[in-house]
């Protein structure tokens, strides 16, 4: 009979599920409990629940979505297990279960008192607990380890804590196998032994494990890494597993898997050597791409590689890790070089940085790319006496010093280990101190050794913290090497939102993986290390905007209050100036013109290519591709002009205008006592501090009461022609040349926009008539007054553009049109209002609460429904939760 | 005797008998008809808010009704009387503006109880009589919002509702009580709040009390208020290692059968029920007589559920006698022996066997 297995629910686990932690970090709690509820509909008997993310409040995560589930009688009906490596944390979600809850987990890493201190606690308030094979030494990894530790615990527990065994369950450490890393290649056994001797040695304990570890290598390969769970779980259950943190309905039955695969997993799980000799790891990984689901026929040995380019045959061999022809293959290239080590620093690296795409790309596998460092590390063996020779005697100099460490309190270092073995594979020198070790040892011994750059490690949540620590130490101490991030918690928004600001005397990068390594490092240590990280730290800039943005969604200001925080303007210092006329004018522009406003990079953005114009040109990586595309788009550009592909119109009006609230009124004279139109513009509602206005479009027009002011629209195309040339492009089978032609009809219109405004503020309207031109300048926004159109950050609310269509007689004046989705046709077009005051600017309105909603939505005659399906993108609440709290 | 000879004989007389415990107290202060002047005695003539209605501050303020409440149903065959300390926390006496009085009010009114089940204990040496300190539930939950459209929102924290118990249980412990009784428990969760106040009181060096866990099924749903069955109840608050478990409130004996027969299967202690003199009637009142209530907690004892008998809302002296008539000589229940296994709850239980 098969023993019975628990299956504990593992959506609910910010480390776990990507899913789950975006729903956690944006606040959505509703989503985030519909997932619980998927769980327990889907069976799950237990549901553990893990908040563990360096950018959460954990312990406020944690007792905010219990509190929650507390509220739903379909989830609440199973236990839960509180899981987290903060005791902070599973003692404030304890105070919140009344059911009789598993703790997830404690150990003896801190050794005794604390161990005994918590799990009296965890008998005071009432739950089981999850019990680490972890002790002062570290994590158990072999099962004499395992068995060792967990006997330690039980007596602990059961003598003098006086636990009840039955409330022990034991998680005896899954670790990854087949990571191509000799050492790793009986953790499956290990778990297996131990579970064994655990359920016959310890009355009552149970065992229980994360099971997804195990087949972490395999990461991206979801049906091989099914399969090595299947047969992971068919062992362990048989050897006493009880239960196990694992998606089990997503399992393929053990009998059910093909055979030979099922006998290569087996041998990985079991460490045998597979009956047709090598290596069960390299097996496994050869047979992998084949029950991926795309990849189709296995593979036969092809030597149609060989008859490549050097670099071809050099690169063939890195990625697939071949040692056969490596030496030859070397020897050619250093041949055909003018210095041995132009081979590393060319082909080699080349090759390498091959490997890290496919890495990245989830299609290679850790073990492949140890593999693929066995192969460099030989290819750099062969040329190691020539660049000896070369030196004249002289001993080798290492590339650089590198010291690595897994940062206290952790203990995981597969990865660093790895990104070891590929650094000195490429010649740097690694001093590697280990796991759970403490900032000062880093520290001291990074003065001591004189190195290069530090290097932290770390899996779990709690080393976020930690490295941050060891950043504001180095800040602290003076250290000015760059220091560099990686390991599973780690991320660039977490690098990038805590730990570089701790350390600005020099640069922090975060580190994806292994494979990223040698490019980092090289850069590091290159003498463009100035250009690498001034990027690094511009990106990293992006980054922390970017999650400054997704947090502004916590706290709203209620309208009223907002409003009372309206920006202020004093219109007596800077009165606003009459236009030179009142009503429409329509206008033209001239593509030759045009064509010289015409800002380059987001053209090269909408290719993909990523960089500021013109230095994208010059960039390492893509600057060919984008030197060819700029030259194809010059040469069309020049036809576009001469041949008069597209036709550039456009319509220009201002008109009397006061704000009203947050509307602008639009008066058909200056007795301003017609309304011609009203524009609805909506208000932030952020929390603001330091002094900072809650800003609406609005507060960039007077009020009738202190002053008399204008307001401006527009709306321009470059689009004319533009459908019919992408159309004949597209039907000659010229998609390339149909993309660039849309591209620049884009371009255009852009620029048309940006030079009808330059005539708008220099004479149209002329409050700036000294106004220097200066293409840069315009481009950088450096004028006064805004254009902002409806859709954008300013002004959300796409509905708005039809009073602006209405307000400029668009259609009749330019033959644009809107969609019923208020999308401007052609599609290269842009529209939007003029605001002249100095003090006006760009802003984005943010996520706004139900009280603006509705006021919004009688400003503009709709019911509430309708409010909510326009703005639902800056909505900063749930419209269907909400209705079904009314409801109800 | 010391408290741990008592102990030891409430132990022992588990084993012989069916224990008696007391009846209602609110319906026996009603009798009296009370004025605001009697709540308030001279200890409060300055009061601020009203106290009448405030039962347990008559521990200090009318002490010689406390004491005759007790000699009444000592009198009447009660094995166990509790203190009149049901809402003596501050969470609870902040309705009448009392927390500061907290701490009195336990003390005392473990003490009124200590003298007077001395006194009953010297003149029947054969038959012992324990004091229970009561310990009520509050008029807030930390598993149920306090507002409709927050679901997540609590109106208490754990460590207030553990704070207000740890004061209660440390006064009632100093005051004498045998032992703690947690009862009319409607979340499961403020109810390991004052779990873990009592258990903590070891930290202090106070010798350990043995905890007698009283929950309450509020309707038919068979569920307590804050939505377990009675197995979940049970496996969320057996931690406590509690000497006696069951329900009172509520429910009158024969809606509460069921529930007590299932805590009688599942937990390996002291099965103790209190149901009501039935259910009020449109009055309020409760009709039930006592010839009635003991009719049909007899058949629980001729039946093998139940260990610890009394009653709660509308029953008397009167009803407490007929009871302990009903079961004397009868047969305590035996505690089932379990397999040990993991026991687990959310709302509902879980079991690896």
């Amino acid at each position: 009979m098969r023993p019975v297995f628990v299956n504990v629910g593992e959506r609910t686990n910010v480390t776990g599920s990507a899913k789950f932690r975006k729903l956690i970090v944006d606040g959505d709690y509703t989503a985030a409990l519909a997932v619980a509820r998927q769980q327990v509909e889907a069976g799950a008997q237990i549901i553990d629940i893990n908040m563990d993310e360096g950018l959460l409040d954990s312990k406020q995560a944690m007792i905010t979505f219990l509190n929650l589930l507390a509220a739903e009688p379909d989830i609440a009906r199973v236990p839960v297990m509180i899981d987290s490596s903060k005791w902070e944390v599973i003692e404030a979600g304890l105070k919140c279960v009344q059911g009789k809850a598993i703790v997830n987990s404690i150990s003896l890493k801190e050794g005794e008192d604390k161990f005994v201190e918590q799990a009296r606690l965890c008998l005071r308030y009432g739950a089981a607990v999850v019990v680490m094979a972890f002790d002062e030494v570290g994590q158990a990894d072999t099962a004499r380890r395992k068995i060792e530790i967990c006997r330690r615990a039980y007596d602990i527990l059961v003598d003098k804590v006086g636990f009840p065994p039955e409330d022990i369950i034991f998680d005896p450490n899954i670790f990854a196998v087949a990571t191509g890393i000799e050492e790793h290649d009986n953790y499956a056994v290990d778990f297996i032994e131990a579970t064994r001797a655990i359920k016959q040695q310890l009355p009552y304990a149970r065992v229980s494990g994360g099971v997804s570890n195990v087949s972490f290598s395999f990461r991206g390969n979801e049906p091989v890494r099914r399969a090595i769970h299947s047969v992971f779980l068919y062992h362990a259950i048989n050897a006493g597993m009880d239960m196990g943190i694992v998606n089990a309905g997503d399992l393929p039955v053990y009998d059910d898997i093909d055979p030979e695969l099922r006998e290569a997993v087996e041998d990985v799980i079991l460490n045998r050597r597979p009956k047709a000799g090598g290596s069960q790891t390299e097996r496994l990984v050869d047979l992998a791409p084949k029950y991926k689901g795309e990849a189709g026929a296995a593979k036969v040995v092809d030597l149609e590689w060989r008859k490549g380019t050097v670099q071809e045959r050099l690169t063939h061999a890195l990625v697939n890790g071949i040692t056969e022809y490596i030496e030859a293959d070397t020897e050619e290239a250093r041949l055909a070089a003018e210095r041995p080590l132009h081979v590393i620093e060319g082909p080699l690296m080349d090759g390498m940085n091959v490997v890290g795409d496919l890495f990245g790309a989830g299609k290679m596998f850790l073990p492949q790319v140890v593999k693929s460092a066995r192969v460099m590390k030989q290819a750099v063996a062969w040329l190691m006496p020539f660049m000896e020779a070369e030196k004249d005697g002289q001993p080798q100099k290492s590339a650089g010093k590198i010291l690595m460490a897994t940062v206290k309190g952790d203990v995981h270092d597969i990865g660093k280990n790895i990104v070891g073995v590929v650094l000195q594979c490429n010649n740097y020198e690694v001093i590697d101190l280990g796991v759970m070790v403490p900032a000062d040892r880093i520290l001291d011994e990074a003065k001591a050794h004189g190195v290069d750059i530090i290097g932290l490690s770390g899996l779990i949540t709690p080393s976020l913290d930690e490295m941050v620590f060891v950043a504001a130490e180095m800040e602290r101490r003076g250290f000015d090497i760059p220091l560099l991030i990686g390991g599973a918690t780690t991320s660039k928004t977490h690098t990038a939102v805590k730990i570089e600001p701790a350390y600005r005397r020099a640069s922090t990068t975060y580190v994806l993986d292994a494979s990223r390594a040698v490019g980092v490092v090289s850069g590091l240590l290159s003498e463009d290390r100035p250009k690498h990280e001034a990027e690094t730290r511009a990106e990293y800039v992006r980054v922390r905007e970017q999650f400054a943005r997704g947090q502004e969604q916590k706290n709203r200001t209620p309208i009223i209050k907002a409003r009372a925080n309206a920006f202020a303007i004093d219109w007596k210092a800077a009165p606003p100036q009459r236009p030179s006329f009142t009503g429409l004018r329509a206008v033209n522009g001239d593509l030759a013109d045009l064509a010289r406003h015409i800002d380059w990079t987001p053209f090269f953005s909408s290719w993909e290519l990523v960089g500021r114009f013109p230095a994208i040109l010059e960039d390492d990586v893509v600057g060919g591709a984008a030197r060819d595309l700029y030259r194809d788009a010059q040469a069309m550009l020049e036809r576009i002009i001469a041949e008069q592909w597209f036709e550039a119109r456009g319509v220009v009006g201002f008109w009397p205008a006061q704000s009203v609230g947050d509307d602008i009124a639009v008066y058909s004279d200056e007795s301003r006592t017609t309304e011609l139109a009203r524009f609805h513009t909506l208000r932030q509602q952020m929390d603001k501090t330091s002094g900072k206005a809650n800003l609406a479009l609005a507060d960039f027009v007077a009020p009738a009461e202190a002053a008399p002011d204008w307001i401006g629209a527009f709306a321009v195309t470059a689009g004319h022609g533009e459908t019919e040339v992408a159309r004949r492009f597209k039907e000659a089978g010229d998609d390339y040349n149909a993309i660039l032609a849309s591209a620049l009809a884009d371009r255009l219109a852009e620029a048309f926009a940006e030079a009808l405004h330059r005539q708008v503020r220099t004479e149209l309207w002329g409050y700036a008539g000294d106004e220097p031109f200066d293409i840069d300048a315009l481009i950088a926004e450096q004028y006064q007054g805004i254009r902002p159109a409806p859709g954008y950050p300013a002004q959300p609310d796409h509905t708005e553009k039809a009073t602006l269509f209405r307000l400029l007689d668009v259609e009749n004046q330019t033959g644009m049109a809107l969609t019923e989705s208020f999308a401007m046709s052609p599609p290269s077009s842009v529209s939007g209002l003029y605001f002249s005051h100095p003090d006006s600017h760009y802003f984005g309105v943010g996520k706004i609460d139900r009280d603006q909603v509705a006021d919004y939505a009688a400003r503009k005659g709709w019911d509430m429904a309708t409010a909510e399906r326009w703005l639902a993108p800056i909505l900063a609440y749930d419209p269907a939760a909400a209705s079904d709290v009314a409801a109800a | 005797m010391t408290r741990q000879d008592r102990i030891a004989r409430l132990k022992q007389a588990a084993i012989e008998r069916i224990l008696i415990l007391d009846g209602a107290w609110g319906v026996m202060f009603q009798r009296e008809g009370l004025s605001e002047a009697d709540f308030r005695g001279d200890r409060f003539v300055d009061h601020k808010v009203q106290l009448k209605g405030n039962n347990d501050i008559l521990c200090l303020t009318r002490p010689d009704l406390v004491t005759k409440l007790h000699e009444a149903y000592f009198a009447a065959g009660a094995d166990i009387s509790e203190t009149n300390t049901f809402s003596a926390t501050w969470i609870a006496q902040e309705d009448y503006a009392c927390e500061g009085a907290v701490r009195d009010i336990n003390l005392q009114g473990a003490r009124l109880a200590r003298e007077a089940a001395d006194r009953f204990t010297a003149a029947e040496p054969d038959k012992p009589r324990f004091v229970a300190g009561s310990i009520g539930p509050l008029n807030k939950m930390l598993s149920m919002s306090s507002d409709v459209n927050d679901p997540g929102s609590r109106s208490v924290t754990f460590d207030q509702v553990y704070d207000a118990y740890r004061e209660q249980v440390r006064a009632l412990h100093e005051g004498g009580v045998d032992l703690f009784l947690i009862e009319t428990i409607t979340d499961t969760l403020n109810c390991k709040a004052a779990i873990k106040a009592i258990l903590d009181l070891e930290d202090e060096g106070l010798e350990p009390l043995p905890i007698w866990i009283s929950g309450t099924i509020t309707d038919r749903s068979g569920r307590t208020l804050s939505g377990q069955t009675a197995e979940a109840f049970w496996n969320s608050i057996k931690h406590a290692r509690p000497f006696a478990v069951g329900f009172n409130c509520a429910l009158g004996a024969d809606l509460m059968r069921p529930h007590i027969a299932e805590m009688a299967r599942v937990a390996d202690t002291l099965v103790a029920a209190y149901p009501n003199a039935g259910l009020p009637n449109a009055m309020g009142q409760y009709d039930e007589q006592p010839h009635e209530t003991a009719c049909s907690v007899g058949e629980w004892a001729e039946s093998g559920l139940v260990n610890i008998l009394g009653g709660c809302c509308g029953t008397t002296p009167d009803h407490i006698r007929h009871v302990a008539e009903a079961v004397k000589g009868k047969a305590p229940r035996a505690a089932p022996e379990r397999p040990k296994a993991m026991r687990l709850a959310g709302l509902e239980p879980f079991e690896l066997a």
